[in-house]
């Protein structure tokens, strides 16, 4: 037995299973990031809101999020959410992993806004203040548009991350990139899929990358 | 002379502590409507952070500040409806860079006090030309000169139509040759009979303006006179020696 047909050949006969994994794993990252990021907010707002109480809370929700594996993680939304709550037995079992990549981006998205709130001098808010503009207005029409500008490269940085993490679902058999492995698996391909799985993300992670580059070097020329 | 009896703000044993520093000791201070007082003093004896809790962008640890007869650190006080009426301009400008120079000052009327766009503009207009900036009208602050932002950023609390106005070293992070372009926009100010509140190391500019100044030093006022009073006839032996360090 020699090692099979060429990747060329995998590719040629197989590309359809490869695109829909690929199309999976943007999908995936997407939404984990774009919901991670709408929850990311309203933690890092806990984490700068000035109750020592909602602090700690956060710090916490950052921190164990952040240093335990997205693995462990998503295991545990596997197995415990359906014994833990009941009424979500019905949902599909991807949903279950999409919850844990989602919590698991908040911790990092909430970090990434923080970072760029933090950014803004805070001479621009006492501006603000001064002149009798409410707290609520002043972080949305003052501190938060200076911000994003820190914050956006740093959210595609993380979309670029998450695109990788997502590999980690295909062990539950969500169909994105990594699951074509176990497809072709059957099929008795076990090395040409990791080859041309792996360029896949190299491809996605390099022009992503580049996109982000370019679009730092737009903000920066607005200084 | 205007009469000057109408108190604007009152301090009552004003203090402030960062930590275990204190920093205001208890100051009890009037100001008159119509009054220009400059507060002199040197490098953290307390007088920038005097002025910050007038408009409590520093929050009191003790005492009462009293703007037009209402207690602002009172729990209870809408502190943004009575900031809109006290201007303040920092030493590092603080315009928005984000917004031209027009969004500068119309956004906070146009948001906070329901002026129309076109009003806020017209007004915006006649502001920045009384200044000398109605050509910048479109540009972003970042190209301007530090003089220009500081006028920039004393017209956007000009808008508000404040009764008094707070100036934290005005001038102190402009190049020499942009000061006095920025300091005869404060006199202006200060002689069409705007309550002004200035801390500044200016001393000549101090002296020809004031109708009253203060010393603060250590965390209280330790002198306060007439220009005339206090350059030429300093009572305080640390007045006396602050003023032989600055002047000469």
């Amino acid at each position: 037995m020699g090692l099979g047909p060429g990747l060329l050949d995998v590719l040629r006969d197989y590309y359809p299973i490869f695109l829909r994994g690929m199309v999976g794993t943007l999908k995936y990252a997407f939404i984990a990031v774009s919901l991670g990021s709408i929850l990311g907010a309203f933690i890092a707002l806990i984490n700068l809101s000035k109750s020592k109480a909602l602090n700690t809370l956060g710090a916490i929700y950052v921190n164990v999020l952040r240093g335990t594996p997205l693995l462990v993680q998503m295991y545990i939304a596997y197995f415990f959410i359906p014994i833990a709550i009941p009424a979500l037995n019905s949902v599909s079992k991807e949903v279950y992993v999409l919850i844990a990549l989602i919590l698991n981006s908040s911790a990092y998205v909430s970090e990434i806004i923080r970072g760029g709130i933090n950014s803004v001098d805070k001479g621009q808010t006492e501006a603000a203040r001064s002149l009798g503009m409410t707290a609520s207005h002043t972080m949305t029409k003052i501190v938060l548009p200076q911000a994003i500008k820190n914050i956006l490269p740093a959210l595609a940085n993380e979309y670029i991350a998450m695109i990788k993490e997502t590999s980690l679902a295909g062990t539950f058999m969500l169909y994105e990139l990594m699951y074509t492995r176990t497809l072709l698996a059957n099929k008795f391909l076990v090395w040409q899929p990791l080859f041309i799985i792996a360029a896949i993300y190299l491809v996605l992670t390099l022009v992503l990358s580049w996109g982000v580059r370019s679009m730092e070097k737009r903000f920066s020329v607005s200084d | 002379m205007i009469e000057k009896n109408e108190v604007l703000i009152e301090t009552k044993d004003l203090r402030k502590n960062f930590g275990d520093l204190q920093v205001l000791k208890g100051i009890s201070e009037k100001i008159y409507r119509g009054e220009v007082m400059t507060i002199i003093g040197p490098s953290g004896g307390g007088k920038s952070t005097f002025l910050r809790c007038l408009n409590m962008l520093e929050e009191p640890s003790g005492g009462q500040v009293i703007f037009e007869g209402v207690v602002l650190d009172a729990k209870s006080t809408d502190l943004n409806r009575h900031r809109q009426k006290i201007g303040m301009v920092f030493q590092q400008f603080n315009v928005f860079p984000h917004l031209t120079v027009l969004e500068n000052i119309t956004l906070a009327p146009t948001l906070e006090l329901g002026v129309s766009k076109e009003d806020a503009e017209k007004e915006a207009l006649e502001l920045l030309k009384m200044v000398g900036l109605e050509e910048k009208v479109h540009e972003y602050p970042r190209k301007l000169s530090g003089g220009q932002k500081q006028r920039l950023a004393i017209v956007r609390a000009l808008a508000m139509h404040p009764d008094v106005m707070l100036f934290d070293e005005p001038t102190s992070a402009l190049d020499p040759e942009m000061v006095k372009g920025v300091l005869d926009v404060i006199q202006d100010l200060a002689e069409s009979g705007m309550t002004c509140v200035i801390v500044t190391h200016e001393m000549g500019f101090a002296k020809q303006i004031s109708d009253r100044i203060l010393f603060i030093d250590d965390g209280i006022v330790a002198e306060s006179g007439t220009p005339e009073e206090l350059f030429e006839h300093p009572q305080n032996p640390r007045t006396k020696d602050f003023l032989s360090k600055v002047l000469y």
